[in-house]
């Protein structure tokens, strides 16, 4: 994303934002007019999770999308409206329908799993994730937000923001997602109450806020009626000057990893003659060309890269997501699982790293036992540590060592047997994620995102590395009347608390 | 010591063709990514070609992932015997020029037993000689891993399938076991007798696919492009009338007329559509106005609804 895109987007996107902020100190609010034609629209398929209860009217929002984005064909729609019997007063069927397809789902009125829609505009097209909303379905939400670009949270109007609000905002920012969409839906239901909306995004924004997220657009809108999501509402919203939801989704950024220095996670050594040896991979960061010197991790060895080959042709560079064979100039020992990065800018490499988890299955994650850990090719033992817990009603992370159950998200210790090699999961969305895998069952049982390294001694790894130390009060004087720290006073810093409060402390770190 | 491989040799002579979209790009570079993934994880891959546009799509993938070398498993075909003959003679002759690993099975019942989409009904015919076929296969060969062309937005139970759908060694399909899937982080881990199915069009629609074949040039089978054909209305479907199987019932007429098939399968069960589309342009422009999904003209899918869903659980895709 170019440093333009980000400010027209978010010039673009704080529309809704604005409003509410401007609205509380009772000014007029004039909205920047979106000009598209300075920068290049992002035209890769954009990929967005929408988050919400069954309440919310989801399933009605993301039927709408399909249905007026004409995703939905005749036969598709002759079989739902069979299969609803009834229609709505707008002579459309359930929507629902369309999108629970399994029959378990149907009988139980529930979503169990992550389902794919598709839908598309002259413009771009759209990969939904949609993910049901009960607690207990924490792990299909992240599963769906692991992938996405933008998260869509659905309010009913009504009844404004909730616990589940929280919640969702939470998780899919915790997944590296930067761009939200809060829909404000059943605006019809309100009367379509400009202080009403004013009110729920001011609040929704203090909420993002706290989360660190920037790039939000708040729009009313009835998914019932179709207003805002692909066609405008002006009709019933004429207060209202800000993007429908689709316009959105239009102008939305693909993630791209093209910042951070070049990865390629070899996933298979391409041998077809004795003359050709390439390392096939998908590049996960950054971008080469011919005549880079590159790096392979976790050996160290160093070579030049002579050939990128692709089916069409032999390209002269290749960037973030480009399938590629890639020919170096000297025979280095390199097989899958191995990284070929820059040099100038390396991933980091150890035996012991920090992350956050989310645990997936029924046996959660237990303390110590050791696991598979998969991370772009590479698999890998670790055995697994958890130092704290997320409280998602407060956003709170506590103190906790015990196993993580099904659903929990928490920070976790990591120790591998050998040395791995990861980009924090906030740099890089690949090669900072990782599953573990269950040795017993051989099933997914948690999905990570690493943090920092730790060296051996579980410090952080890092130049200017400092040391927190809480020790009893009688300890510290003796330490602090020794000749060594007196000339060093003006490094230190020093507080007196209580015990109960060093402990606090100590957690908050940890968490 | 630099590889001696001459340009000449990794040049495709194709490369006046226009660049992808980045739509189709990512899409193209995702599916490249699960083949090489599949590929190199399981010890007895195979790719399942039906030599349809989805599979031929899924084939030209398949070819750009392995570049320079050959592609690293073979494909297998499951005949029902009620194929177009025109997929026959395509089939062959892709074996042919791309120096393919070719298996080809039908289910020894289909002769024995003479089961036939006339006597037995599309919905068994299609579980004896497709799905009990396809079981045969994997078990005589013992493949651990099988690449299907099956995309998510075809049909409602296809919406929740994975990339990696884990299949139990009867080959069973279950929606409330199948392993959860974050990033492009793929979990290739099984035992002895299970197995997985790959699906590298996962995130493709329809239209993708006939644009990619478009922009690629992809070969296909003729019978996708209008034509003057014979056909048959039955059910309210238009049937090829070729085949000297094809029995006429009574009040039934051979009819002529410019048809062509938006998907390819036994030529009793799937239906034709009147069209004037005599080549992927038009194809494509028909599509894009097109009001009806491309499954409407397969028998299969019409028994019942929630019926993909259960041959999927029994083991079809």
């Amino acid at each position: 994303m170019t440093v333009s895109a980000i400010a027209q987007n978010t010039g673009a996107q704080n529309t809704g934002v604005q409003a509410a902020a401007e609205a509380t100190t009772g000014s007029v609010t004039t909205f920047p007019a979106v000009e598209t034609a300075r920068v290049p629209r992002d035209t890769r398929p954009l990929r967005l999770i929408t988050c919400g209860s069954v309440d919310d009217g989801k399933s009605t929002l993301i039927g709408r999308l399909l249905w007026d984005t004409k995703a939905v064909k005749e036969d598709q729609a002759a079989t739902l409206r069979r299969d609803s019997g009834k229609q709505n007063d707008l002579g459309l069927p359930d929507f629902a329908l369309l999108l629970d397809g399994l029959q378990a789902e149907r009988e139980q009125g529930i979503t169990i799993d992550v389902a794919y829609r598709y839908f598309a505009t002259d413009k771009r097209s759209f990969i939904v994730a949609d993910t049901p909303g009960h607690e207990q379905y924490t792990r299909n939400m992240a599963t769906g937000a692991s992938t996405a670009d933008l998260a869509i949270l659905l309010v009913d109007a009504r009844t404004g923001l909730l616990e589940q609000t929280r919640r969702h905002a939470t998780i899919a920012s915790l997944m590296g997602i930067k761009q939200f969409v809060l829909a404000v839906n059943k605006f019809d239901l309100v009367g379509y109450d400009r202080a009403r909306f004013d009110q729920i995004s001011h609040e929704f924004r203090e909420l993002a806020l706290s989360l660190g997220v920037r790039q939000i657009t708040a729009i009313p809108m009835s998914a019932l009626k179709g207003e805002n999501v692909v066609y405008d509402g002006k009709a019933s919203m004429p207060w209202y000057d800000g993007q429908t939801l689709v316009e959105v989704l239009e102008l939305a950024t693909v993630r791209s990893a093209q910042t951070v220095g070049f990865r390629l996670p070899v996933q298979r050594v391409s041998r077809p003659g004795e003359s050709f040896r390439g390392y096939q991979g998908t590049v996960a960061g950054g971008s080469v060309k011919p005549g880079d010197s590159v790096v392979i991790l976790p050996s160290g060895m160093v070579a030049n890269v002579t050939k990128i080959v692709t089916f069409d042709l032999v390209r002269n560079a290749a960037v973030a997501g480009d399938a590629i064979t890639l020919v170096l100039d000297r025979q280095v020992d390199v097989s899958r699982g191995d990284m070929i990065v820059s040099l100038e800018s390396q991933p980091q490499t150890g035996l012991a790293f920090d992350a956050q988890l989310v645990a997936l299955q029924s046996d959660g994650i237990q303390p110590g036992k050791r696991y598979w850990l998969k991370s772009g090719s590479r698999r890998q033992r670790v055995s697994v540590q958890p130092s704290s817990l997320l409280d998602l009603k407060s956003g709170k992370w506590n103190h906790h060592t015990d196993g993580l159950s099904m659903n929990a998200i928490g920070k976790v210790h990591l120790t591998f047997d050998e040395q791995a090699v990861f980009d924090p999961y906030e740099q890089n969305r690949t090669t900072g994620a990782f599953i573990l895998i269950d040795p017993d069952t051989n099933n997914t049982v948690a999905g990570g995102m690493i943090t920092a390294k730790r060296s051996s001694l579980g410090g952080i790894h890092t130049e200017d590395a400092r040391v927190i130390l809480s020790l009893p009060a009688d300890l510290a004087d003796q330490l602090m009347s020794t000749e060594l720290f007196a000339t060093r006073r003006e490094e230190a810093e020093i507080r007196r608390v209580p015990a109960g409060k060093a402990i606090e402390i100590f957690d908050a770190i940890d968490g | 010591m630099p590889s001696t491989l001459p340009e000449t040799e990794l040049h495709n002579p194709q490369t006046t063709k226009t660049p992808l979209d980045p739509h189709l790009k990512a899409l193209e570079n995702e599916a490249i990514h699960i083949f090489r993934e599949v590929a190199a994880e399981f010890e007895k891959p195979v790719m399942l070609y039906s030599v349809g546009k989805d599979s031929s799509v899924l084939l030209h993938l398949a070819r750009k992932a392995f570049y320079p070398g050959r592609v690293p498993f073979p494909l297998l075909h499951v005949n029902t015997g009620w194929k177009f003959s025109e997929m026959i003679a395509f089939r062959n002759d892709i074996v042919k020029k791309y120096d393919l690993d070719f298996i080809e099975h039908i289910n020894p019942r289909g002769a024995a037993e003479n089961v036939t989409p006339f006597t037995h009904g599309s919905a068994l015919f299609t579980d004896i000689m497709k799905t009990e076929g396809l079981r045969q296969a994997l078990d005589a060969h013992g493949f651990d891993a099988a690449f299907g062309g099956a995309r998510r937005d075809e049909e409602a139970s296809r919406a929740k399938e994975r990339i990696y759908s884990f299949r139990t060694p009867d080959h069973r399909w279950d929606p409330r076991n199948q392993r959860p899937e974050l990033w492009n982080v793929y979990n290739g881990m099984i035992r002895k007798g299970e197995s997985v199915r790959a699906f590298p069009l996962s995130n493709w629609t329809e239209v993708d696919i006939w644009r990619y074949i478009q922009v690629e040039d992809i070969p296909l089978v003729p019978l996708y492009y209008a034509k003057e054909r014979p056909y048959v209305e039955r059910d309210g479907m238009m049937i090829l009338a070729e085949d000297p199987r094809l029995e006429l019932l009574p009040g039934e007429t051979v009819k002529h007329g410019s048809i062509r098939f938006r998907t390819l399968g036994d030529f009793p069960l799937t239906g034709a559509i009147p069209s004037q589309a005599t080549n992927l342009e038009e194809v494509i422009a028909e599509l894009e106005i097109a009001t009806v999904s491309e499954r409407q003209g397969r028998a299969i899918d019409r028994d019942q609804s929630g019926s993909m869903e259960k041959k999927k659980r029994e083991g079809y895709f």
